[in-house]
């Protein structure tokens, strides 16, 4: 299978259906194509696109002098597809993708709010990031918006139209934002009859930080620094990600074994997040034995990491061009060695989960995501590959250094709690294979080859397949060598309406357990 | 009867009392130690609940501007209902005056009484959590008081008396007879007290998460010693029902005559029965995970199932015997 082998197909439909392409390039944004298209065709463009089963996976726009630039990302067979068109600032307005890709939705929002675009068609036009307590005309990521303009006083917001219900029995539920465990804060809206939930509205936003606003004026440095802290437990995968992108744009290629190490801390990463995921789904059901294990664990597992990185949850390892400090031998062998001990208390722990009647009671048939649903939400990650979305990038459209690996990755389709449980139970194991093999044919040679701003400024694309699924960020340098627009796309934006999805017909108290199984990020989300 | 207006009685149905409610966070600390031990982790100390309760004793208490007077009354009458429910229980000896007071039916009624007031607290605010607790408390109670005072009925037919101390006198006098009315009405109990005390698989007492929450979600609005006095009352409601079970159906030990020796050896033998019961509530809370909610009327009907049973295999294979 070669890639984009799928594209004449669809430029052909393009023309069938009269949609102009204005300009095409295969290396812009390598390894993505790019399409030019016209605004009054941005519409049709995703409605043939979806017809052809494309996967939606994110828009963003810039002003840029006079005009608002737009680019959305769809993806086929691993392979990313660029659609980018241009409205004026003084009208800009513009077909919506949503009615095609309903995963569109917050994304679109997300950008009427940050840049003021309006989306013609677009069916639900509230406001999502930009909480209703913003002024109406402040539009953060437009130009004149200062980056320090004093924010209005905090007060709840009262005036967000949730969706209601009405009927005999009908009742509703508000929980959050503020939450009674460490979690970040989102609220959550539920209807019910009795226990059953009938609907759950989500209302996010409460984290956002102006990630994409404070990312403007910095250099590569900064903005690797920055987007290791996009969402905490991702700090590897956004810089990674973030960094790919920088490097594309100065057409900077990173030595073997800075990217043979990107991989290793990558790994880490992913298996950090799903033992402590394993043991947190199991609390929530009180089989706090499963907790404390899998929390042991990952508690064994983050000490290795301060030990050969300095920190915890590896932040900041990642730096443009490589990646900051190469590790001893001793360091080597210390991560070398945590991989056995694992495996075989994984061994151990792992059929008592899942030889346990009362556990499988609990997770199995809970909060179904029926794979159409999760295909038309663009779902990525764990979240899709519980219910039929073969999606991994380190197999489909593999980046070094996983071209030289053989990655495999787990597919479930009954979409239920305890399939993204098995999913993350054989991700780690994976993971140790891939850290086994990357770990024992570490390539010499420099970790980092210093960093060079593409002269005359530069876009480029980062890909990468996060703990949670693909992450997509998008980075463009000015004349300065400064970023002038930042884009990370987490997978969460798709993994949040799944969990609206997949919660339907559930009975209230096994929410947190959902959710949990979902986990997507507020912060990666909220930006 | 003269034996119930002495004083020394009074005094000692006092101390039995005092004694009873303050021990009970200590059952408490013992259950966590064990539940700590069987996950591989560090215990904290067995005092550890007094530790929290003096803290919520001496915090500042938050009300709700919504609040009516009855959510500042309820922790009084929750805890005192449940104090005078403890005081009927013989915990260390059987004969005391208290005992004269009330009957087991009267035992159940006053910690329904305890549980109204939990509800009406629940709701008094009008926050969904509240609301939702109360619900699903209510829910329970209604399959629970059936089973249980099946199960209580089965025991009092046998004794012909719903005393609690002339039922455990009666058993003592029997000695050891293998009843299955007995087996049958010691399973629905056991199964009616894990979900009258919110424990694993029914409710989940160390949760955060207010979905799931049962007693719990009741109680989420108090601070200070309003919390501190319902959350004594729910500890000794895990005491009562254990020493229940301990004395109902294993009374061997028991202080029969005010003696300081039989005192003493009623006060060690209690110790080590709730003991025992915690180490198997303890396992049982280890190895089970939560069920969902809506099988928690089955795990009841179950505990109804097992006290007819009780009842039935009394009135078939023990009556006239």
């Amino acid at each position: 299978m070669s890639h984009f082998d799928w594209l004449s197909e669809l430029l052909a439909r393009y023309q069938d259906e009269h949609i102009l392409v204005r300009r095409g390039s295969a290396t812009a944004l390598a390894p993505a194509h790019l399409l030019e298209l016209d605004p009054e065709d941005w519409g049709r463009a995703a409605q043939v696109a979806a017809g052809y089963a494309c996967r939606w996976a994110g828009v963003w726009a810039e002003p840029r002098n006079e005009d608002f630039v737009i680019t959305a990302a769809l993806a086929r067979e691993g392979d990313h597809l660029l659609l980018r068109t241009r409205v004026p600032l003084s009208a800009p307005l513009l077909p919506s993708h949503t009615p095609y890709f309903p995963g569109a939705d917050r994304m679109e929002r997300h950008a009427q709010d940050m840049c003021g675009l309006v989306f013609s068609d677009h069916p639900d036009p509230r406001r999502w990031s930009r909480h209703n307590r913003w002024a109406p005309d402040s539009y953060p990521l437009r130009k004149d918006f200062a980056v320090d303009s004093a924010p209005l006083p905090a007060e709840p917001e009262t005036d967000y139209a949730y969706i209601q219900t009405q009927g005999a029995g009908a009742y509703e539920i508000p929980v959050g934002p503020v939450h009674a465990g460490i979690i970040e804060p989102g609220h959550f809206r539920f209807q019910a009859v009795g226990e059953t939930v009938l609907n759950l509205e989500q209302r996010l936003g409460y984290v956002h930080k102006g990630i994409e606003k404070i990312a403007e004026g910095r250099d590569a440095a900064g903005l690797a620094k920055l987007a290791g802290r996009i969402s905490g437990d991702s700090t590897v995968h956004h810089a990674w990600a973030a960094c790919m992108a920088m490097e594309r744009a100065a057409r900077l290629t990173p030595p073997p074994r800075a990217q043979a190490l990107r991989a290793v801390l990558a790994e880490r990463e992913r298996i950090a997040n799903h033992l402590g995921d394993i043991g947190a789904i199991c609390n929530d059901v009180a089989f706090a034995f499963a907790f404390q294990q899998f929390g042991r664990l990952r508690e064994l597992w983050l000490r290795d990491n301060a030990a050969c990185s300095g920190h915890r949850l590896l932040m900041d390892c990642v730096i443009p061009g490589g990646v900051a400090a190469d590790p001893t031998p001793e360091q080597i062998a210390r991560l070398r060695g945590a991989v056995d001990p694992l495996r075989r208390e994984l061994a151990e722990l792992y059929p008592i989960l899942d030889d346990h009647p009362s556990l499988e009671d609990r997770l199995a048939t809970t909060g179904i995501l029926a794979p159409e649903i999760a295909q038309r939400l663009g779902t990525v990650g764990y979240v899709g590959k519980a219910s039929g979305q073969d999606i991994d990038l380190r197999r489909d459209h593999p980046y070094a250094p996983y071209d030289r690996l053989h990655v495999t990755s787990p597919l479930f389709t009954t979409g239920d709690v305890e399939a993204r449980l098995k999913v993350r139970v054989q991700e780690i194991l994976d993971a140790l294979d891939l850290l086994v093999t990357l770990l024992d044919t570490l390539p010499g040679g420099p970790v980092n080859v210093p960093w060079q701003a593409p002269a005359g400024g530069g876009e480029g694309l980062g890909l990468v397949e996060g703990w949670r699924g693909e992450i997509l960020s998008y980075v463009r340098f000015g004349g300065d060598g400064r970023v002038t627009r930042f884009f990370p796309r987490d997978p969460s934006w798709f993994s949040w309406p799944a969990l609206e999805q997949l919660i339907h017909g559930n009975i209230v108290p096994d929410f947190p357990v959902c959710n949990k199984s979902v986990n997507g990020s507020y912060s990666g989300h909220d930006l | 009867m003269a034996d119930y207006l002495n004083l020394q009685g009074w005094l000692l149905a006092l101390l039995q009392t005092a004694l009873f409610v303050t021990a009970a966070p200590l059952l408490v600390g013992w259950l966590r130690l064990l539940k700590a031990r069987l996950q591989n982790r560090r215990a904290p100390a067995l005092t550890q609940p007094y530790r929290d309760l003096s803290k919520l004793f001496r915090k500042e208490v938050i009300v709700a501007d919504t609040a009516s007077p009855l959510f500042r009354a309820a922790p009084y009458i929750v805890f005192s209902a449940t104090v005078v429910t403890a005081a009927v229980i013989p915990l260390i000896a059987v004969h005391l005056p208290t005992a004269a007071i009330a009957d087991v039916i009267v035992l159940v009624g006053f910690l329904a009484l305890a549980r109204f007031f939990l509800a009406l607290a629940g709701l008094d605010v009008g926050t969904a959590f509240g609301g939702m607790g109360s619900s699903r408390e209510m829910t329970i109670a209604s399959l629970g008081e059936p089973a249980m005072l099946m199960a209580i009925f089965t025991l009092t037919m046998t004794a012909q008396s719903t005393n609690l101390s002339h039922a455990i006198d009666f058993l003592l006098a029997q000695g050891l007879v293998l009843r299955p009315s007995f087996m049958f009405a010691l399973l629905a109990l056991l199964l009616v007290a894990v979900a009258e005390t919110g424990r694993i698989p029914v409710d989940n007492p160390t949760t955060h998460l207010e979905l799931t929450m049962v007693h719990e979600a009741m109680i989420l609005e108090y601070s200070g010693r309003h919390l501190a006095l319902m959350e004594w009352a729910a500890q000794l409601k895990l005491m009562i029902y254990g020493v229940l079970i301990a004395n109902i159906f294993f009374p061997w030990g028991i202080a029969a005559e005010l003696t300081p020796t039989a005192l003493l050896l009623g006060l060690a033998v209690i110790v080590l029965k709730l003991m025992l019961l915690c180490a198997v509530l303890a396992v049982a809370e280890t190895a089970l995970a939560k069920m969902r909610l809506f099988r928690v009327p089955g795990f009841l009907n179950l505990a109804f199932l097992f006290a007819l049973l009780g009842m039935l295999s009394h009135v078939i294979l023990e009556v006239g015997a």
